[in-house]
């Protein structure tokens, strides 16, 4: 019987593991994971909502995964892949042989440099057990620093400033949110948190952090020093590609894959945000995304190609980060446009359409108290599929419907 | 036996498309179909209790405005991630141009 091997019971390995039987697959499918605990989502890590001690959101129940004959491993590493002998050597001794195998590992959040990553002050956020460390230290009269003003330490900035702990950003470029974000709707979020009360520092470069018994000390390049209880690191994530590169795999800013997620090796896909693969809607410019539905959606495609099928990638990027009472949502790449559109909608909410030079819509993003921009952003990513060319004055005006647009 | 509770007049939910409605403490999701057939599930999605009405309608799928969950809104049948926990749905009628859902 064919025995299909997932390295890495995150996002994407588990929904690979399930879409692999929903599609049929009557063989071995054996997920393994170095965390603990069952394959949860980590979005609910870093925003308010979840308690002190925030409990895991399970992908699925324990249960499903015998019921569905998965044999998941958890807390057991795959520590050598032999493409040539097709097996991979778990921690606990185990020798595997695979059929097919994905590449499912993920990303590890990047520490700062030269500290210890046995830190107690000094953490990032990646998964459950670091979040329960965090969470620990929220509360009234704590003084928590983010190092980053990325979607993660923004997130926690926020679930911070919730639970009444005095928050201090510090940013090296002069915004927030500098990647994949436009301007206004940084601005939009940065002004939000002000009101919060969140000390947002932009254009600060960190000289120096010291861990200290009772506090971490940053002393900026401008001389000041910011000293808190507990300081977040959150300056990005970094793709697992040790097991890939040591077996000879094409790396490429990830594990390098074609659009049908196939790596250099027969036999062997990788998805999720461990990989980066060519996006034919963006002139097959090469990307890695690390987002959730991407996981999910990679997790498919990979289970379908896995068993023979031949479907490319084409799903449009897509993203959310909730603060405060805020939900921000991008759909698509908006690195070559040229024009923007705004879209007012009611309270606050508002949408930017970007445009290439062809009037091509590229992207969309937009922020708005609950979900007031949802549906115009689910609509924009249709049209981006399409490769739409919308009026400007249609995109403008928020008495024009979308879903009219797509009919077109 | 249901209990039949007027919703709304019939032409108040656009063709292809879906409405919130409260009752009893509880919240519905009421929909319209391009067919001009009417149909009734729990109004929360059941990924993260987010309200279904203010998703998109297409076909016979809503979709969840929060993370675009999917649901096959005449079965609820939870259609892929990221949810896997099915909708309830309720009988739907319509009597004299209005709505009425049975509970
Ligand atoms: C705090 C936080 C908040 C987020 N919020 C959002 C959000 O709001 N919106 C959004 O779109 N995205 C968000 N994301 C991103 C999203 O969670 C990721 O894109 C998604 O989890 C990627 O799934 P994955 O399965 O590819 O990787 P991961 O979730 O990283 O899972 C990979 C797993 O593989 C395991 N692994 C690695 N190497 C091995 C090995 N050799 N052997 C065995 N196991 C291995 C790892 O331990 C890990 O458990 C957030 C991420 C974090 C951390
Ligand atoms: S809340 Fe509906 S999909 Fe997440």
């Amino acid at each position: 019987m064919a025995h299909f091997v997932i390295i890495g019971a995150g996002e994407c390995g588990a929904r690979a593991a399930f879409a692999l039987r929903e599609k049929g697959f009557g063989g071995d499918i054996t997920l393994i994971g170095t965390e603990p605990l069952a394959p949860y989502e980590r979005p609910p890590l870093s925003k308010a909502g979840t308690d002190q001690a925030p409990e895991p959101k399970f992908i699925a129940t324990l249960e499903r995964y015998p019921e569905q004959s998965i044999d998941l491993k958890l807390g057991t590493t795959v520590i050598a892949l032999d493409p040539a002998t097709k097996t991979v050597k778990l921690s606990d001794e185990q020798t595997l042989t695979y059929d097919k195998l994905l590449l499912a590992t993920g990303a590890a959040a990047r520490g700062f440099p030269g500290v210890d990553s046995t830190s107690l002050r000094i953490r990032v956020l990646r998964t459950h057990a670091d979040a329960v460390a965090l969470h620990a230290a929220l509360h009234p009269g704590r003084h928590i620093a983010v190092v980053g003003g990325g979607f993660i330490g923004l997130e926690l900035a926020a679930t911070a400033r919730i639970r009444g702990a005095d928050v201090t950003v510090i940013e090296g470029l002069p915004r927030v949110l500098k990647r994949g974000v436009p301007e206004e709707i940084a601005e939009a979020i940065t002004e939000r948190h002000r009101q919060e009360g969140v000390d947002i520092r932009c254009g600060q470069t960190i000289e120096a952090l010291q861990e200290e018994t009772d506090k971490v000390v940053v002393r900026l390049a401008g001389g000041e020093v910011i000293s808190a209880d507990l300081l977040l690191v959150g300056i990005g994530a970094l793709p697992n590609v040790a097991l890939a590169a040591e077996a000879g795999l094409a790396i490429d800013n990830g594990i390098a894959v074609n659009e049908r997620l196939e790596t250099s090796h027969t036999d062997i896909f990788a998805a999720g945000d461990c990989c980066s693969f060519p996006l034919s809607l963006y002139g097959g410019r090469r990307v890695r995304l690390e987002s959730w539905r991407n996981a999910q959606e990679q997790a498919n495609l990979a289970a379908a190609n896995m068993l023979g099928e031949s479907a490319e990638m084409s799903a449009v990027p897509w993203f959310w980060s909730d603060q405060y009472d805020f939900t921000l949502q991008i759909a698509g790449l908006a690195d070559d446009a040229v024009t923007h559109v705004r879209r007012d909608l009611d309270d606050e909410a508002f949408i930017l359409f970007h445009l290439g030079a062809d009037g091509r819509l590229l992207a969309a993003s937009g922020i708005g108290r609950g979900n007031a921009i949802a549906r115009d952003i689910r609509l924009a990513e249709m049209l981006i599929a399409t490769r739409a060319h919308p009026d400007h004055a249609a995109l403008a005006a928020s008495s024009v419907k979308l879903k009219s647009l797509l009919a077109a | 036996m249901s209990n039949w509770i007027e919703v709304c007049a019939a032409d108040a939910i656009d063709e292809e498309d879906v409405i919130r409605f409260d009752h009893d403490g509880r919240t519905f999701a009421v929909y319209r179909s391009p067919e001009d057939d009417y149909f009734a599930t729990d109004g929360l999605c059941t990924h993260e209790k987010i309200h279904l009405a203010d998703g998109l309608v297409m076909d016979n799928i809503i979709e969840c405005p929060k993370h675009n969950g999917r649901f096959d809104y005449r079965t609820g049948e939870a259609k892929g991630a990221p949810v896997c926990v099915n909708l309830q749905t309720y009988p739907v009628k319509v009597e004299n141009g209005i709505v009425f859902i049975g509970l």
